[in-house]
């Protein structure tokens, strides 16, 4: 067993990145948080500061001014760092494609990890999105 | 000189006492858990979360000074040296030296003093907030614990924990006299305080301030930081213990005591909001501190 991996895996410390969103992603992933689902099972605790990060949970289109913000976000969190784009509009813009003030996408900025669609995404997604991406990361199919 | 070093880094020193802290903090985290009415985590979930903090990237900001780096390890060393005396003390008590008490208080204020020196050379304006506050926390709790250790010292005569326990054990738990009952209060709230608990854990407020003094920590220093403070939550009980409830110390009572401390400190830790700082501080210079001086005359009378 690879005690890295393991460990990194068994403790994911969220940070949550809101990017411009509408707020109802925001309010899925409260929650995801609250006792009904009660992620601190699997290790997964929500902390104030980037710094203590191990995956970034991004939700929204990025704007003119986000899209600066994210990107430095990302650079001072500490690395290894996951990304995580919750919601259709973290994934590919959707209907804010064309829109006047939206630059590009999410995973044209920073490297995302895995995408979790649906307008708001249920906790149920949320959570079976983190385990595809823990699978991920070990490299199990 | 080898069972020294063997002291102060494994048995009651450092792996004993980290072991120790690491698995009360699992049961603070799983009491909170079950009084939410969740499952809550593993019972090796400190042990991960420290090992992973372990791999993780350090980053330090340009502006911080050679106090940001070395500060966590002011901290540890601070609290490993008092895990040890009292460790030592509970195993063979006649090693107990004067004014051992004495040392330990001072030893107990560096936690916090390594807190200010770390958050206030990070360059942050949120940590520094942070170290502003636990400054006039420190201020606000030391004057409180010390009257109610003051109360100890009285009613033993001495300031050795040596004698303190002895004379515990010939006449009885101070905790049982009116004067012990308000000095115990009075040292828990400040213990609570001293381990950065709820009610008043200001000073890294998550909510308001991002993790306050502890905002640019990352990868090992951080996980210091955790260390320290699991450690210094194995200490405070233990402190608690042998000043107030020091009658009968042999290994299943001194678990039972020290169970029934860490729950307490879980259930109003639990129990109670975050108090601004400005609250704080009329707390314990207002409350508290009477308290500890009715305490203080009441000792004196003999009660």
């Amino acid at each position: 067993m690879d005690l890295k991996l393991q460990s990194l895996t068994k403790s994911i410390w969220v940070f949550h990145a809101a990017c411009s969103p509408c707020n109802n992603c925001d309010i899925e992933i409260l929650d995801l948080l609250t006792p009904r689902y009660d992620v601190e099972r699997f290790g997964m605790v929500l902390v104030g500061s980037v710094r203590h990060a191990d995956a970034l949970l991004v939700t929204g289109v990025p704007n003119y001014k986000t899209a600066e913000r994210i990107k430095k976000l990302y650079a001072q969190a500490s690395k290894p760092c996951l990304v995580v784009a919750i919601g259709n509009c973290a994934c590919g813009r959707i209907m804010f494609r064309e829109s006047y003030n939206s630059p590009c996408n999410l995973d044209e900025i920073i490297p995302v990890d895995v995408y979790i669609p649906g307008c708001p995404p249920k906790p149920e997604a949320m959570i079976a999105g983190i385990v595809k991406l823990i699978s991920k990361i070990k490299g199990v199919r | 000189m080898l069972k020294i070093i063997f002291n102060y880094l494994i048995f009651p020193g450092f792996l004993f006492s980290a072991f120790l802290g690491l698995m009360t903090s699992w049961l603070d985290r799983k009491i909170t858990a079950r009084i939410q009415w969740r499952k809550g985590p593993v019972w090796y979930q400190n042990f991960v979360d420290i090992l992973k903090l372990f791999y993780k990237e350090i980053i330090i900001p340009t502006q911080a000074k050679l106090s940001f780096t070395l500060s966590p390890f002011l901290g540890l060393g601070a609290v490993t040296i008092v895990a040890t005396i009292l460790g030592r003390l509970l195993i063979s008590p006649n090693e107990s030296f004067l004014g051992d008490l004495i040392v330990v208080i001072y030893l107990l204020a560096i936690p916090a003093i390594a807190f200010i020196l770390g958050a206030s050379s990070c360059g942050n304006p949120l940590a520094s907030v942070g170290a502003s506050r636990e400054i006039k926390m420190l201020l606000g709790y030391e004057l409180p614990f010390i009257l109610s250790i003051l109360v100890v010292i009285i009613k033993a005569h001495s300031i050795k924990f040596n004698e303190i326990i002895n004379q515990q054990m010939v006449s009885g738990s101070y905790i049982f006299s009116f004067s012990g009952a308000i000095a115990f209060l009075v040292a828990f709230l400040c213990a609570q305080a001293k381990l950065g608990f709820v009610p008043f854990d200001v000073s890294e407020a998550e909510q308001e301030i991002m993790g306050g003094v502890l905002i640019e920590y990352s990868g090992l220093l951080l996980a210091i930081f955790k260390l320290m403070r699991a450690i210094l939550f194995y200490i405070m009980p233990i402190l608690l213990i042998v000043l107030f409830m020091g009658k009968d110390l042999t290994l299943g009572f001194l678990i039972l005591k020290y169970l029934l401390l860490v729950i307490l400190v879980t259930l109003f830790k639990n129990t109670n909001p975050r108090l601004r700082i400005e609250q704080v501080l009329k707390f314990f210079w207002g409350y508290l501190s009477s308290l500890g001086i009715i305490a203080i005359i009441l000792a004196l009378l003999g009660l």
